[in-house]
């Protein structure tokens, strides 16, 4: 379809889109007029149930663990499978050029200083707020997805301040390979030991601290929230290293 | 003013589906793909807002204080992982389709027929 003829064929499509859309908002309750059940339910039962005061976590990482652990896998799965797609290309091109010789014959231009000393300022201020975000998800607006994303710009701050080749050296791929696992697994972990200690899948079976809102109220919360937090964060490095890596092949077969 | 909100997130929705329709560039498509979705947190959060609603976090539990919906929120965040896996996925199939065709430009994958 030639392009004018598909963006009118859009517009009154969109049109008709938007009515009926519309009127689907028009019955919904007017804004700030909440009904339904659930938040006021959450605001009485959270703190009797888990002493946390972080309602979002709660729900994340208690109400509905059980969804969550779908969710964290769900980025598992995305993450494994552009490393499926990403890799297979890679060995394509290993095999055109001959391997070494693809990041061996690449001329990247060199990082300014300015940027090395400012990456380099960063990552400690960092990492440190990506480890706060995942170790409070029971008391703050935190949690493991928003840390772990934070911890991995940590780290892709040391790949800006460093040469990415050089570090790559080191194989970081394998190092996040078994990381992710192993949070992803962890979350999975502690819901089989709520099956086995209290009967249920991601049961409750730590105690939930003596204070409520302290850093070690929540029982399970803080636990489940590390767990996210590493996954996440090997999750988010190996797609960065995954797009760096493709950058690197494709400049060296521009190149040759 | 009461339908305001869901407006901007229809609105959202809209210009993101535009954008998804007329683009010229694989990546510039799937921005837009992330626009629309972005669409569905305004919606969530405006359907879970309560006048005079506090965020959902206690500093002193003794005063029963109402919050604004935290169901709606954790959604939200659910929504923003996903989106965040599917943009991921969707990149790296760019960078393969750029490989396998020679372009980023979605009208010239005519090999993907069939």
């Amino acid at each position: 379809m030639r392009p004018e003829r598909r963006l009118l064929f859009f517009v009154a499509a969109a049109a008709g889109f938007a009515a009926f859309l519309v009127w689907g908002l028009t019955g919904l309750p007017a804004f700030g007029h909440y009904r339904g059940p659930y938040g006021y339910l959450i605001d009485r039962l959270t703190v009797h149930y888990t002493h946390a005061t972080g309602l979002v976590s709660a729900v994340n990482f208690f109400f509905r663990g059980f969804d969550t652990v779908g969710e964290e896998f769900i980025l598992f799965v995305a993450a494994t499978g552009l490393a499926t797609v990403m890799r297979g290309l890679r060995e394509e091109e290993n095999e055109v050029s001959g391997g070494e010789a693809v990041s061996a014959g690449v001329s990247v231009p060199r990082t300014s200083d300015g940027v090395r000393t400012l990456a380099l300022l960063l990552t400690g201020p960092t990492l440190l707020i990506g480890w706060w975000l995942t170790t409070h998800a029971q008391t703050d607006p935190s949690g493991g997805f928003q840390g772990g994303a934070v911890m991995a710009t940590a780290v892709v701050l040391i790949y800006l301040a460093g040469e990415y080749l050089k570090l790559r050296r080191a194989d970081p791929i394998v190092v996040t390979d078994s990381v992710e696992a192993v949070g992803a697994a962890g979350f999975a972990i502690v819901g089989l030991f709520g099956l086995v200690a209290g009967g249920t899948y991601l049961a409750e079976v730590l105690p939930l601290g003596k204070h409520i809102g302290a850093v070690n109220a929540g029982g399970t919360i803080p636990l489940i929230s590390l767990c996210v937090g590493v996954e996440v964060m090997a999750a988010f490095l190996l797609v960065v290293s995954e797009f760096l890596g493709q950058t690197l092949v494709l400049k060296g077969a521009l190149d040759s | 003013m009461s339908l305001f909100p869901y407006l901007v997130a229809a609105w959202i929705a809209l210009v993101g589906l535009y954008g998804l329709v007329t683009s010229r560039h694989l990546v510039h498509q799937i921005l837009c793909l992330v626009v629309l979705q972005s669409s569905t947190y305004v919606l969530l959060l405006a359907v879970g807002f309560k006048t005079g609603g506090i965020a959902p976090y206690f500093s002193d539990v003794s005063g029963r204080p109402v919050t604004v919906d935290p169901v709606v929120q954790a959604l939200v965040l659910t929504d923003i992982v996903v989106e965040v896996a599917v943009t991921s996925l969707l990149l790296g199939l760019a960078v393969r389709a750029h490989r396998r065709f020679g372009s980023v430009d979605p009208e010239e994958l005519r090999q993907l027929r069939g």
